[in-house]
């Protein structure tokens, strides 16, 4: 019988899997199709202050073994998310989830992060730096040391929940700022987002995305994502989430070796509805395989 | 939606670029004509989602027009076995259809009509379905519609068969509703054309196709839809151009 919790920031998970952010909705389109409970947790669709229709499509397009996105934060507002996408999701889920905060500025973080703070069921905020900053022209917070910082302290201070701050992989110094959110108090790191990434239609001679640029995701990105997991683990004492690019039960073992102590699955579930299920049902198998019984003990074994 | 690996029992062409596949596997999530599957071909990252033509017990038909990388990947395959997702979108409501609808399909939008007319006569609907080409040699399905019992006309663009134009021009006026699928421009076309209330298929480019990563949203006077969920099919009166 092998040991596959994990304890992410005080909260014991059953295993270390987790549905990344924009790829799992609410949950509900998997809860039809398999109790999702058997899952670590999940983290939701990214939430901002005010509703958003997000980009214009098309939004997606394909890449060898990826897809690239740009989807633009589709949500319909912190307070819609509480009064009717959270009590539905409660009906399907009996975790403590994590909650994915997005924003424009430093308020619209603090603002969401209040609100949610308030909800039993939500166990981790998980900041989304990517976001473009429109008070700091527009520069994204997550490609500044100083104003990933500012959002983690501002954040912090409004919530007793852990806070996991979600790194962009589109920096030349990804361990300055996982450093400086730790100092600013973070409780976590994730790690990666989507890598800029673009397409173009050889028959128009234009971007396929109507956003032109988006989020690249998927198997293709996982060596870039175990690389950056890697270095930031050996730079903070904080756990780390890893994410890109994981498929299997073996991507996840790779990535916690790396450093994670809990692994997010993103672009896997849109293609394989049952990913997440899938990986969990393996991980046993896999485990006994490498000779592993307890899976917390692997976190960062590569040196 | 379930998932579900289906046998290639037949792969023909229809015409030069359109193809007819039939699979044997279980369609019991389809529920609706105007549905549509998500396929997972090897070596492609996403799925390809492709319109219900017909669904049968055990046996789904889907036709196809090769455009590009997958389906060009589906047109040589002659046997095998393909991983499924079915029950996809909401499809084709039959009930408001009155007792004479009228079905307008343009080109490779003409398949899951008849998935849809077969329900519609199945039901003692008298079913118009004109069918828009761009020429007589991308025609498919003329007879095949004929079978079910409805009356068919056929338009195409250059006047080579049946009525040049578009299927705009071959409307009739003795219709209680319509139906459509086509590419966006035929959409608003009817939609302008029509003096009814009638429902409209859609096509974006998909994540998921089951409605998880919002890739394929539009905006409708009752708010955001996902056209892979609470569409592929949207009512007039919900749509914003």
């Amino acid at each position: 019988m092998v040991d596959t919790k994990v304890t992410l920031c005080g909260i014991e998970l059953d295993n270390p899997v987790i549905p990344a952010s924009g790829t799992f909705g609410y949950g509900y389109e998997f809860a039809e199709i398999y109790d999702i409970n058997i899952l670590g947790t999940f983290s939701f669709k990214g939430t901002t202050k005010d509703p958003r229709y997000g980009n214009p499509t098309p939004r997606i397009a394909e890449c060898t073994a990826g897809m690239i996105n740009a989807v633009g934060l589709q949500n319909p507002g912190v307070d819609k998310v509480i009064s009717e996408e959270l009590p539905r999701m409660k009906q399907c889920f009996h975790k403590k989830v994590m909650a994915n905060i997005s924003g424009f500025a430093v308020e619209e973080y603090v603002h969401c992060a209040e609100k949610l703070d308030r909800c039993e069921e939500v166990g981790w905020l998980e900041i989304n730096v990517s976001c473009p900053n429109v008070h700091g022209g527009g520069m994204s917070f997550g490609t500044v040391p100083e104003n990933a910082a500012e959002v983690t302290r501002a954040v912090k201070e409004k919530t007793k929940k852990p806070v996991i701050i979600k790194l962009s992989p589109n920096v030349t110094d990804i361990v300055a700022i996982a450093k400086a959110c730790e100092e600013a108090g973070a409780n976590g790191i994730s790690l990666i987002n989507t890598l800029l990434g673009m397409r173009i239609n050889l028959r128009t001679g234009k971007p396929i995305i109507a956003n032109k640029m988006g989020g690249f995701s998927g198997a293709a990105i996982f060596p870039v994502a175990v690389r950056m997991v890697y270095q930031v683990a050996n730079a903070v004492k904080i756990p780390v989430v890893g994410i890109g690019g994981v498929e299997t039960a073996e991507d996840v073992i790779e990535m916690m070796m790396a450093g994670a102590t809990a692994v997010e699955v993103g672009a896997a579930n849109l293609v394989n509805p049952y990913a997440c299920r899938d990986i969990i049902k393996d991980l046993p198998r896999v485990m006994e395989k490498y000779r592993i019984s307890t899976l917390r003990d692997i976190v960062g074994s590569a040196k | 939606m379930k998932q579900g690996f289906f046998e290639i029992i037949e792969n023909k062409p229809l015409t030069k670029d359109v193809y007819r596949m039939r699979l044997f596997g279980d369609t019991g999530a389809i529920t609706a004509p105007g549905q549509f599957v998500n396929i997972k071909l090897d070596g492609l990252f996403l799925r390809r989602p492709i319109s219900v033509c017909d669904a049968e017990e055990k046996v789904l038909t889907i036709l196809y027009k090769v455009v590009g990388k997958g389906t060009e990947q589906m047109a040589k395959m002659e046997s095998g076995k393909l991983d499924v997702l079915t029950g996809l979108g909401n499809g084709y409501d039959t009930a408001c259809s009155g007792e004479k609808p009228l079905l307008l399909g343009g080109g490779v939008g003409v398949p899951p009509l008849y998935g849809l007319c077969k329900k519609l006569i199945g039901e003692g609907k008298k079913v118009r379905v004109v069918l828009g080409f761009n020429t007589k040699d991308e025609i498919f399905y003329e007879e095949e519609f004929r079978a079910l019992g409805a009356d068919v006309f056929v338009t195409t663009v250059d006047g080579s068969y049946g009525k040049k134009g578009f299927v705009t021009d071959a409307l009739g006026e003795d219709y209680t509703y319509f139906y459509t699928c086509g590419p966006e421009p035929m959409l608003k076309a009817v939609f302008n054309a029509t003096s009814t209330e009638g429902q409209l298929s859609f096509e974006e480019r998909m994540g998921c196709g089951f409605g998880a990563c919002m890739g394929c949203s539009c905006k409708t006077i009752y708010g955001n839809r996902r056209i892979c969920k609470e569409g592929p099919v949207l009512r007039k009166e919900e749509i914003l151009w």
